[in-house]
């Protein structure tokens, strides 16, 4: 498909302003001029709508596709939330009209909306109080990392040096972690496929500021021995760090904060139900306990005793800024209008059925791909294609053999710590029947990949582009059309 | 049962049955007794248009009636209809990150388009595919210059938005950076107080242009002499202003990054936004985030992948050059639509017809007993004036008048109580621009 860039044509326009109806036509002095105007394309608003409709076209999506990617919940996103986040008294707000001198009386309603989702996310998770500021999970992990360095600091606490993160966690874990200025102890898991408890003891010292862990984790098992690794931990008063990916299972069952977790980032575009947009906007609320509040970032929103919302920034323990404003607020708002449809209930069914439909896939898949962890799952089944691997197919020949049946893969190679790794969270909006055309399709991969493994090589065949030459793509670096125009 | 669930009660017997288990609560075994929650106390669930009433309440308890002249790095422009449309496609808005490209290349087309426009606009070499809003791009962007020079010394200059600051501060607070600012001359960077801490310790010089007090400057001789001594200058700018104003490339800037709202976003009480993060291309491998590239697929045809994963979280853990992972890429795609919409020329008629708005009424302010306009410094659509009287309480008044006048600049810097920083977009008619003249005019004078 051509670039909007090709198809520009001199003297076309996409866009029509208002004439000037002022009598100024003022030149700033050329010093302060750029040389020439920037080459953005000259295009009418039909080229601009046909060339994105087409472009969109060529995406997979979950209003198009089953889109089972393990780790990333890729739930139906309900579309009455858009209606709501496109309500002029939200969408026109300026941030900056609450730092007004007795700006908040201007943006009641946006606070409140910050600050119940923020009671609603106390509750399900047993936390005390939440930032809805972090604008992704990997900034909430930061943001959580930041807290834990700001715990250790207010006790003069200087030995404090790593975090332990099992082997089986997402790179953003590891990577926010170090950003933050700590080394990283990485602790293997067992057969069961939940942190090994004996490794867990035989790196734990005082040198130790927490522990990340996502609970479920990537293996798709809720560990039962949780209590204890936070027992451990806290005895050498370390921080109990909870990477809230895959909460969408427990939603109910369980809450971070009962089970020893101190601090805890959500991914509303995950668990509640807010698009992913292509990758992102998203965002990555962190709550914390008691022992943690003092040091969440400003602003903070506050209910008054008058029942007014306001902005406090009056809390010298704080971290500070960790962003522009009160996170990304349209993301907040459709995760908001989610709970108040589902309720509790709603909440509590959504992870039952997350559960049932995994547990359907891992069992209907089992006779076809070996299982990692042969045992009840949560919310995401986890396979290894090792026995296709042995005959030529890997992992992603599967993946590319599912988008020529106009199904998203599932997540690849990840976790890191199961061979032609397959990981398949189907999610609790998805039917029966979709699941059951999954497995066949699966099942029809499987036979193949026995019959005619070569065949594999030359999928996808049916999307506008084959295989891409990733190799080429990295070593000449084309990423900016005018480079070479 | 809820609408989002479509297992009715047989289907859920007959995966039980499948599965070999009596009850749902058996698949959650491991989830012991002792583990259940203390409190799980919610609202039962609402219908979907309680919702939308419930909600539709809230925001009309949020002020958008007064005419906006509130800036401060995010801007009231227009919104092209076609912009919201597009990125309203489900295609576009229910996808993920581009992991699979084959069936993921109107995401990673629209993401190379935006890259190539985001280069186009600020003249630097190579964008990626956008960060969560400009404050964090420039934490981002400073990190990034000091694993380039190995060095820990920052000279910030006042006159970037004190937000970023802010921010700045927070993230660095632990770690081991030397973090300095300077102060503002006449509305400008302080050249001389600058380049007097510039030395061979110094990762980056931070400037901002236009500053936040509107000023335009260029900001060529200062990136000389801090290239002098190896090191970069980064440049926080304002992506509308490119239409008319120099490049950070032309002005020696080495690493560009920009709050992208003003791209066909809504203000949205503070985000989702944009960051915008541009650089020479020998920088390339210490960017963070992703970045898309151009290759060939099988049979030779054009296609898209994340290229430079290298860097990446994904693959590098603890070693990225970054813990980024999800960005902002509906948000990117939003604003390579916009630019695509406005085009060559229309960016330059947008910016001109912002700064001939702002120079109207900064003429007519000029005429005003009370109101000082500052004007050291020329200024692109927004500028600072010094009132007879405090601006909170002028502020206050202007908003029973119908107008949100402005932003207090002694909000985030001493001294400047009476200062207030107006912003005009082409939305503001003449009318407007002449009410307001005449509404402040009361306001000084009471």
């Amino acid at each position: 498909m051509k670039l909007i860039f090709e198809q520009s044509m001199p003297g076309r326009r996409g866009f029509k302003l208002p004439v000037s109806d002022v009598p100024v036509k003022f030149s700033l002095s050329s010093k302060y001029l750029r040389a020439s105007a920037p080459a953005l394309p000259e295009v009418s608003e039909l080229d601009v709508v046909r060339h994105f409709t087409r472009l969109s076209q060529r995406n997979f999506s979950v209003d198009a596709n089953f889109y089972p990617l393990g780790s990333c919940t890729m739930k139906y996103n309900p579309k009455f939330t858009e209606k709501a986040a496109g309500m002029a008294g939200f969408s026109d707000l300026h941030p900056l009209l609450p730092q007004l001198k007795g700006g908040e009386k201007y943006v009641q309603g946006a606070l409140e909306v910050v600050y119940e989702c923020e009671r609603w996310l106390c509750e399900i998770t047993g936390m005390k109080a939440y930032t809805m500021q972090p604008l992704a999970g990997a900034h909430g992990e930061l943001t959580g990392i930041m807290l834990m360095a700001a715990y250790h600091k207010s006790k003069g606490n200087t030995k404090k040096k790593f975090v332990i993160i099992p082997d089986s966690a997402h790179g953003t874990n590891p990577a926010s972690a170090a950003v933050a200025g700590y080394s990283i102890i990485s602790v293997p898991s067992d057969k069961r496929g939940v942190m090994d408890l004996e490794k867990l003891k035989a790196v734990l010292t005082d040198e130790v500021a927490g522990l990340m862990m996502t609970c479920p984790d990537t293996h798709g098992v809720f560990n039962p021995q949780i209590d204890e690794i936070a027992r451990l931990i806290h005895s050498v008063d370390g921080i109990m760090y909870y990477d809230g990916a895959n909460l969408n299972a427990i939603l109910g069952r369980a809450r971070p904060g009962d089970l020893g977790f101190d601090v805890v980032h959500l991914n509303l575009h995950k668990t509640f139900a807010t698009p992913h947009g292509g990758g992102g906007p998203g965002a990555g609320p962190v709550g914390v306990t008691s022992k943690l509040e003092q040091f969440l970032p400003v602003s903070r929103v506050i209910r008054r005793a008058d029942g007014v919302f306001a902005l406090n920034y009056d809390y010298p323990d704080s971290i500070g800024y960790i962003a522009s404003f009160y996170g990304a607020f349209g993301v907040i708002l459709r995760a908001y209008a989610y709970m108040l449809i589902l309720g509790c209930e709603g909440l509590k069914q959504t992870a039952d059925h997350a559960v049932l439909n995994a547990n359907y896939l891992l069992h209907k898949l089992k006779p076809y791909y070996q299982v990692a962890f042969d045992r009840v799952c949560m919310h995401e089944c986890l396979f290894s294609a090792a026995k296709q691997a042995d005959s030529g197919v890997h992992a992603i020949d599967i993946a590319k053999f599912l988008i020529d049946r106009n199904i998203h893969p599932p997540t690849v190679y990840f976790p890191l710590t199961v061979k032609e790794a397959i990981m398949v969270e189907p999610t609790e909006t998805e039917s029966r029947d979709t699941l059951d055309a999954f497995v066949l399709v699966m099942a029809e991969a499987a036979a193949l990949a026995k019959t005619s493994p070569e065949l594999f090589k030359t999928f996808p065949a049916g999307m506008p582009v084959s295989r891409p030459d990733e190799v080429k793509a990295a070593r000449e670096m084309n990423v900016n059309f005018f480079d070479r125009h | 049962m809820n609408p989002y669930i479509a297992n009715t009660p047989q289907d859920v017997r007959l995966m039980l049955s499948a599965i070999g288990s009596q009850s749902i609560d058996e698949l959650f075994v491991d989830i012991q007794p002792r583990h259940a929650p203390r409190s799980f106390d919610l609202p039962a669930g609402l219908s979907e248009y309680e919702v939308i009433r419930k909600l539709n309440t809230l925001s009309l308890k949020n002020m958008v009636g007064p005419i906006p002249f509130i800036g401060g790095g995010y801007y009231d422009h227009y919104v092209p209809a076609a912009c919201q449309a597009l990125i309203s496609r489900g295609e576009f808005y229910t996808a993920y990150t581009p992991y699979q490209p084959e069936c993921a290349q109107g995401t990673l087309q629209a993401l190379f388009e935006f890259q190539s426009s985001i280069c186009t606009l600020t003249g630097m070499d190579v964008s990626n595919a956008s960060l969560y809003e400009g404050g964090t791009a420039l934490y981002e962007a400073m990190m990034m210059a000091i694993r380039i020079t190995g060095r820990y010394k920052v000279i910030i200059d006042s006159g970037v938005s004190p937000i970023y600051r802010k921010i700045l501060k927070s993230y660095t607070h632990s770690l081991n950076i030397q973090f300095i600012e300077t102060g503002v001359i006449h509305g400008q960077a302080d050249r001389a107080a600058i380049l007097a801490l510039v030395d061979d310790k110094t990762a980056a010089v931070i400037l901002q242009n236009p500053n936040f007090f509107g000023a335009v400057d260029d900001h060529s001789d200062i990136s000389e002499k801090v290239h002098a001594c190896g090191a970069l200058v980064i440049s926080s700018v304002y992506p509308i202003s490119l239409g008319l104003l120099k490049t950070p490339a032309e002005m020696g800037v080495d690493i560009v990054i920009a709050e992208g709202q003003s791209l066909g976003l809504a203000l949205n009480f503070g985000g989702p936004y944009l960051g915008i993060l541009a650089a020479r291309k020998k920088y390339i491998r210490q960017m963070p985030g992703r970045i898309v590239g151009e290759t060939v697929d099988a049979q030779g045809r054009r296609c898209f992948v994340n290229t430079l994963q290298a860097r990446e979280q994904h693959i590098r853990r603890e070693k990225a050059t970054s813990n980024v992972c999800t960005n902002v890429a509906l948000c990117a795609t939003q604003a390579a639509i916009f630019m695509a919409l406005v085009g060559k020329e229309g960016l330059k008629d947008l910016a001109q017809l912002n700064l001939d708005k702002a120079e109207f009424l900064k003429e007519q302010l000029s005429a005003i007993k009370g109101v000082e306009v500052k004007c050291s410094s020329p200024t692109f659509n927004e500028f600072t004036v010094c009132l007879s009287k405090n601006a909170d309480s002028v502020i206050e008044v202007m908003m029973k008048k119908g107008f949100a006048a402005g932003f207090p600049l002694g909000r985030y810097y001493k001294g400047m109580d009476n200062y207030l920083l107006i912003a005009v977009t082409e939305k503001r008619t003449k009318e407007e621009l002449l009410a307001y003249s005449k509404a402040i005019q009361e306001v000084v004078a009471l």
